[in-house]
């Protein structure tokens, strides 16, 4: 199908999952934290309005509700958690050294063939019209696994792991126009409760360790030595 | 159906009332006492469902057939002598490493939290409350594995939370492909995640889109299950979390991530025709099994020396659900039964040998049946009957799967019996000197209720002996609903 044959609202959708790819892509580079937190943000936002802009084009009201939420939990009060902790535990100015930034962005765009891959079958079987943004959205998923890989520090760490969730939700509302809303409450939740214990570790990890790099949980091995 | 709903109101009730009182000192009793309630409750479920079959809660919430009823009244009776057991353990551990008022709270009402994730997992009829349950679990544990606060728990619970938290991110996706799958032949979209609905309609499912979620529930649940190559956080968590966790963990947790897999697994081959779902768990499973059979021989932490003992026994669960037939699946059930029985009253008697010893390296634990015979006769016993001797019930279950691997698959035996060996050797060169080595000097006993531990034993044996009827007709209902046919 041609890009120009579909409808604005779906020439739209599509380009808005190209920029939360784009934005998975600016946080695989991005090596202060602050900004990183705030590439997050965007992301969320970005997601909450395709949801927004899939709920109007396809006429499914209920997923107005999951992009406020999505809007209100992955743009607004993670992103302020994460930004308040990284100040009040002081590492708000800390730059962590990306480790072959170039060899890693390749990789990533070795992830997003992959994706295209991985989700032709899926894709041929969809008669829905965001059917295009099904590898986005896992892309996505595996961009985020690629930024925790990439990464010693804890709230780096955090960072992909959120992302890992908004690909999630992505998939959901792209593949099935979103699970049901008492799924999607749950996930909610837990997402939510996830975030606030990741908070808890911090401080845990810092008095423990004394420090928010990953590389130091070095005790416990599989087998003595 | 009243009795539905108090096994999950009761644990649901407890968070709450633990969070305001869970630091006195009648805490333990108030936990023994909602843990007792919940069995009472799962037991009249149980009486229902044995009685009127399956059941299915007003508005389709919740499911209940022979598969989960019996898993439900599992997990309540491991929770209770557990609770009996954290009682005097917790409280020697406040009086020793100075945990305060505000932890204990977290404690207790989190131990009811778990208990909560795992009924709700168990007895949901919806795939997608099942994930955020199992979610919940993870969530529920994750604080508790760092209770100490020491380095290595927060080490071992940062790993825990993010292992499983990607793990099960992986179940979430196959999920949402399921429901892609399912939207496309269940007419009402709120259906479509229903277990009932989905199994009457599972023939009809899309075959290459639940392969592929298959593959991905099976890499996150597996990681609950603790599957190698993903096993890494299971024994940090269990060495490194109190005592009471560990049992439950292993005893409980494994078994549920087991059991969602198997659920799905049921749904994949009504759909599919052919047993590729089969072929992948055994793979999976063979390898755990092997790998951590292996592994128990290197371990220095009693705690971690076990925990490699419940990877190996969920490999070996893992693929006797693999292989499928009704005599492989009716041993996975029995297996599943008796390894949470066993392995939690082990888990109980470490812990108490850890106390007396004062630590929890292999080397320093010596001398336990000089200096408490209760202590040191529970671990050579558990120890015994995890390994697999007769006339214990974990003997009965390996030896139905290995009849069973026998009949279909007859080379499969020997990587089975190899990996049996080395399992027992691995337990037995660490258990030996425990045991029986001399004892240092002013080794004291100290406070323990072995009574839940000899019950858990004594009814291990039992299975090993004589299968009751009911339990065996249970057995049977729940085989004929995951392999299709009878084993008898």
């Amino acid at each position: 199908m041609e890009l120009g044959q579909l409808s604005l609202y779906d020439q739209a959708i599509l380009l808005f999952a190209a920029i939360v790819l784009f934005t998975s892509f600016v946080m695989l580079a991005q090596a202060r934290i602050v900004p990183l937190i705030h590439t997050f943000a965007w992301q969320g936002t970005l997601l909450a309005v395709t949801t927004a802009l899939v709920a109007y084009a396809t006429n499914h009201p209920h997923l107005y509700i999951s992009a406020g939420m999505t809007f209100l939990l992955k743009a607004l009060l993670i992103p302020w958690m994460l930004h308040r902790l990284a100040v009040r535990l002081r590492i708000h100015r800390d730059v962590e050294a990306v480790a072959y930034p170039s060899l890693t962005l390749l990789a990533g765009g070795g992830l997003v063939i992959f994706s295209y891959h991985v989700a032709l079958p899926i894709v041929q079987l969809s008669a829905l019209i965001t059917r295009n943004t099904i590898a986005v959205s896992i892309a996505v998923v595996l961009l985020g696994m690629l930024l925790m890989i990439t990464r010693k520090k804890a709230i780096s760490q955090v960072i992909g792991f959120m992302s890992i969730e908004n690909g999630l939700f992505f998939a959901a509302v792209v593949s099935t126009y979103g699970m049901p809303m008492v799924v999607e409450l749950g996930i909610a939740f837990d997402v939510l409760v996830a975030a606030i214990l990741f908070g808890v570790f911090f401080f845990q990890m810092r008095a423990s360790i004394d420090s928010l790099d990953v590389d130091r949980l070095n005790r416990l091995r599989e087998v003595d030595r | 159906m009243t009795a539905l709903w108090l096994v999950l109101l009761i644990p649901l009730a407890g968070i709450v009332l633990m969070a305001l009182i869970g630091h006195l000192r009648q805490a333990g009793w108030v936990n023994v006492a909602l843990a007792a309630l919940t069995l009472v409750a799962s037991l009249g479920l149980a009486l229902d469902v044995f009685a009127g079959g399956p059941l299915l809660s007003p508005g389709r919430m919740l499911y209940i057939d022979a598969f989960n009823v019996y898993l439900v009244t599992l997990t309540a009776f491991v929770g209770l002598t557990t609770a009996i057991f954290s009682r005097p353990y917790m409280q020697h551990e406040v009086e020793t490493r100075h945990i305060s008022k505000r932890r204990m709270r977290l404690y207790h009402s989190m131990y009811q939290g778990f208990m909560f994730a795992m009924y709700a997992a168990l007895t949901t009829n919806n795939v997608g409350i099942l994930w955020v349950a199992m979610e919940g679990a993870t969530l529920a544990t994750v604080l508790l594995v760092s209770l100490y606060r020491t380095p290595e728990a927060v080490e071992a619970a940062w790993k825990y939370f993010i292992l499983c938290g990607v793990g099960i991110a992986q179940a979430l996706f196959g999920t949402v492909l399921l429901f892609f799958a399912a939207e496309r032949v269940i007419p009402v979209r709120d259906d479509a995640l229903l277990w009932n609905v989905l199994y009457s309609s599972a023939a009809q499912l899309e075959p290459t889109v639940l392969t592929l979620s298959f593959v991905f529930l099976l890499v996150g649940y597996g990681t609950k299950v603790g599957l190698v190559p993903l096993h890494n956080w299971l024994p940090d968590a269990h060495s490194e979390g109190p005592t009471p966790m560990s049992a439950i963990l292993s005893g409980l947790l494994l078994n549920v991530a087991l059991y969602a897999l198997v659920r799905v697994k049921m749904l994949v081959d009504g759909s599919l025709h052919s047993n590729l779902a089969g072929y992948l768990m055994m793979g999976f499973g063979l390898l755990s099994f092997t790998v951590a059979g292996l592994f128990l021989h290197r371990q220095r932490d009693i705690k971690r020396m076990f925990s490699y003992s419940s990877i190996e026994h969920m490999g070996l669960m893992t693929f006797a659900f693999g292989i499928g037939g009704p005599l492989a699946t009716f041993g996975a059930l029995l297996h599943m039964t008796v390894h949470s029985l066993t392995k939690s009253a082990i888990f109980v008697t470490v812990g108490h040998a850890a106390q007396i010893a004062g630590t929890q390296t292999i080397e320093k634990i010596r001398g336990l049946i000089r200096t408490q015979p209760a202590v040191g006769w529970g671990l050579l016993l558990g120890t015994v009957a995890i390994a697999g001797f007769p006339p214990f019930g974990v003997f009965v279950s390996e030896f139905l799967v290995l009849s069973a691997t026998m009949k279909s698959w007859p080379w499969l035996t020997v990587p089975l019996l190899v990996g049996l060996a080395i399992a027992f050797a691995g337990l037995f060169r660490h258990l030996h000197p425990m045991v029986y080595g001399d004892a240092p000097e002013g080794q004291l006993p100290v406070r323990a209720n072995m009574l839940p531990v000899m019950i858990q034993l004594g009814l291990v044996l039992w299975l090993g002996i004589a299968i009751p009827v009911f339990l065996s007709k249970w057995f049977e209902q729940a085989t004929v609903l995951i392999s299709g046919s009878s084993p008898l």
